[in-house]
């Protein structure tokens, strides 16, 4: 355990309004080693950004509050900090890069001294010499002519280049983690994949663990070592990404691997789909929250929440039948709508 | 920059035209011969005759009129019938008192509107916010004769504290001179006050819910800095154009507040000109305060540029917005 650079436990986040309170992340467990990365996949209101935004302790509050849980890391509870302690370590030991690039850089300021500002705000130099560390990390990135382009500003620069400039930002102070919330989702495909690459590299000179929020499992397969599963804001199956692609045990990630697009589907042929839709997490899941969607469901499910168990080492599910029979079905195309 | 700053300072032109012949046919529909007024009830028709004749008011509209617009091209607003004095002296003696008055009333406002502005949208929904709000509900809708006349009931005649009329010297010394502009001066700046505050909330709890402003405190930026910097300059533009609107209408002269504290700036000069019915003075200070209106514009349109670089003035196609 003590090699792992974080581990979440049982993390709930709730948002209250006047008429009602939503669970959007109930029970979330994920621990992440150094120099990993870790894909959480899930769909819409999965609760995954959620989950980043808790361990970043960016959630808005009121209405947002985190209600249960340790955050772990390097063996110290984040959620027992400071205001201040925390700050220390946003953009310091923990980054973040998010989805859209054309709205996450402030507009009216240049990409230097938004870079500029995230390393001062953690290192004690002087802006002359921040300036030359930031146009290195510019370099670093991939922007040509970084002596220039520093004193540009965001709309100036294309898409691509804008989401290397918040990569600039984010590894500016050398984080052990990064939290990168669909990254990709908002580029076009063939900067999508520069993008990745530049990561999968900075990873490596770095040591940087990561964290990547998506839906797209082909860039999971692509970086991940290891995936998390979110539905309805829990983890419902957890392991290597080998695991997970070849040996899925839950019916949802079933689901969610058949709904993909691959080398098979025929021109104009409907790509399979989950039917229905998740959970009104206002109201208490009683049993399994996938049980109205699921083509497995028995009466256990409706009454009892599966536990979330270790199948085979390394591998987590939560499903009351996780059993070689049922995984076999699959096959018959029962997440065909 | 330049050549945008030349070519808007050439659009003034038509402006101050237009301007210019509004004012001429509006003066000349108050009710009332301006030299039978000054001449007062008791002057004989040969006289009110004479002078009219003397200030060219039996001559036809239209000659009336182009003289006018010469001696405007020559810089000459034309000359008070009842002061006697060139019109554009009278307003090179008022403007003054207006501006500091007007300077007074603006850096109060600015400097108690914004602040409660951004405090309250930092803590939208708080007791505070509404407290504010509340306030500056007030504060707008207050009038201002009623306002003034409390300012001197209160801290003039029942505390003694401040004079209740007039301008100082600055002979009697700086105190003095600063006590005769505080209470017109928070008269002046209670609706500029609330306008900011509430102008500057919306706009900064617009900008408060954007991405980058995440991107700034997942970088570790402390709160206070988040607002004051990445809020606020975002949040800059709708306050500029309010601000350009409320220093033209305070250099405007403030009409009600000079009359209140008998400060003798531009307001009291356009009423005492109306009141005596001296359509020259009228006309060359309402002119006057449409080349400020203009002006101010233009300053509210370059600064635009200074807080957003997204502006774009040189093409026509506009920047990235």
């Amino acid at each position: 355990m003590s090699e792992n650079l974080l581990s979440i436990e049982d993390l709930d986040v709730e948002f209250r309004s006047s008429s009602s309170t939503v669970k959007a992340v109930n029970g979330v467990n994920l621990t992440l080693k150094k120099k990993e990365t870790l894909g959480i996949v899930g769909e819409s209101g999965s609760g995954k950004s959620v989950t980043a935004t808790a361990l970043m302790q960016l959630i808005p509050s009121p209405p947002g509050k985190i209600s249960n849980g340790k955050i772990l890391f390097n063996g110290i509870d984040l959620l027992t900090l400071s205001k201040k302690e925390m700050r220390s370590i946003r953009g310091n030991e923990i980054a973040m890069i998010f989805q859209d690039p054309m709205t996450s850089l402030n507009p009216v300021f240049t990409v230097g001294n938004q870079i500029i500002e995230a390393i001062r705000q953690h290192k004690k130099i002087s802006k002359k010499e921040a300036r030359l560390e930031a146009i290195a990390m510019l370099k670093t990135v991939g922007i040509p002519e970084p002596e220039k382009r520093i004193d540009m500003y965001p709309h100036e620069f294309s898409g691509g280049m804008r989401q290397r400039a918040m990569i600039a930002i984010a590894l500016s102070c050398n984080p052990k983690l990064l939290i990168a919330d669909e990254p990709t989702t908002a580029l076009d495909v063939t900067v999508q994949a520069q993008i990745l690459e530049l990561m999968k590299d900075l990873q490596q000179t770095n040591d940087t663990a990561i964290i990547m929020i998506t839906h797209d499992l082909g860039v999971v397969w692509e970086m991940c070592d290891n995936i998390i599963v979110m539905y309805a804001g829990t983890t419902v199956e957890s392991g290597s990404v080998e695991t997970i692609f070849k040996n899925p045990l839950h019916p949802y990630t079933w689901g969610l691997l058949e709904s993909q697009i691959t080398t098979d589907v025929q021109h104009n042929e409907k790509l399979p789909a989950i039917p229905g839709s998740p959970p009104d997490l206002r109201k208490p899941v009683l049993g399994c929250p996938f049980v109205d969607r699921c083509p497995y469901s028995e009466e256990v499910c409706h009454t009892k929440k599966p536990e979330y168990i270790e199948v085979e080492p390394g591998h987590f599910a939560a499903c009351h039948f996780q059993h070689e029979t049922s995984r076999l079905e699959k096959k018959e195309g029962m997440f065909v709508d | 920059m330049g050549k945008y700053i030349i070519k808007r300072l050439f659009d003034l032109l038509p402006t101050v035209f237009v301007v210019a012949v509004i004012v001429f046919i509006i003066t000349r529909l108050i009710p009332g011969n301006p030299a039978a007024v000054m001449l007062g009830p008791t002057a004989s028709v040969e006289d009110i005759e004479k002078l009219t004749t003397q200030l060219g008011l039996d001559q036809p509209l239209y000659k009336q009129f182009l003289d006018y617009l010469l001696g405007l091209l020559q810089g000459d607003f034309g000359t008070s019938l009842s002061y006697n004095q060139p019109v554009a002296q009278l307003i090179m003696e008022r403007f003054p008192n207006t501006v500091i008055l007007a300077l007074a009333a603006l850096v109060i406002a600015l400097l108690i509107g914004i602040p409660a502005g951004m405090i309250s949208a930092a803590r939208q929904n708080s007791a505070l916010d509404y407290g504010v709000m509340l306030v500056s509900l007030l504060g707008v809708s207050m009038p201002i004769f009623w306002l003034g006349v409390m300012l001197v009931l209160f801290f003039s005649v029942n505390l003694g504290w401040f004079p209740a009329t007039g301008m100082g010297t600055l002979d009697d010394g700086l105190l003095s001179y600063i006590k005769h502009l505080i209470l017109p001066s928070i008269t002046l700046a209670t609706i500029p006050m609330a306008t900011f505050a509430r102008i500057t909330r919306s706009s900064m709890l617009e900008v408060i819910s954007q991405e980058y402003i995440k991107t700034a405190r997942a970088k570790g930026v402390a709160e206070f800095w988040v607002i004051s910097k990445h809020v606020l300059k975002n949040a800059l533009t709708p306050i500029l154009t309010v601000l350009g609107m409320q220093i033209s209408m305070l250099l405007g002269g403030a009409v009600l507040t000079e009359t209140i504290f008998s400060w003798p700036g531009m307001g009291r000069l356009i009423v005492d000109a109306i009141d005596k019915r001296d359509f020259v003075v009228v006309q060359g200070t309402v002119l006057f305060i449409a080349i400020i209106f203009v002006l101010v514009n233009l300053l509210v349109d370059i600064l635009y540029k200074v807080v957003n670089p997204r502006v774009n003035y040189e093409s026509s196609k506009g920047g990235g917005q």
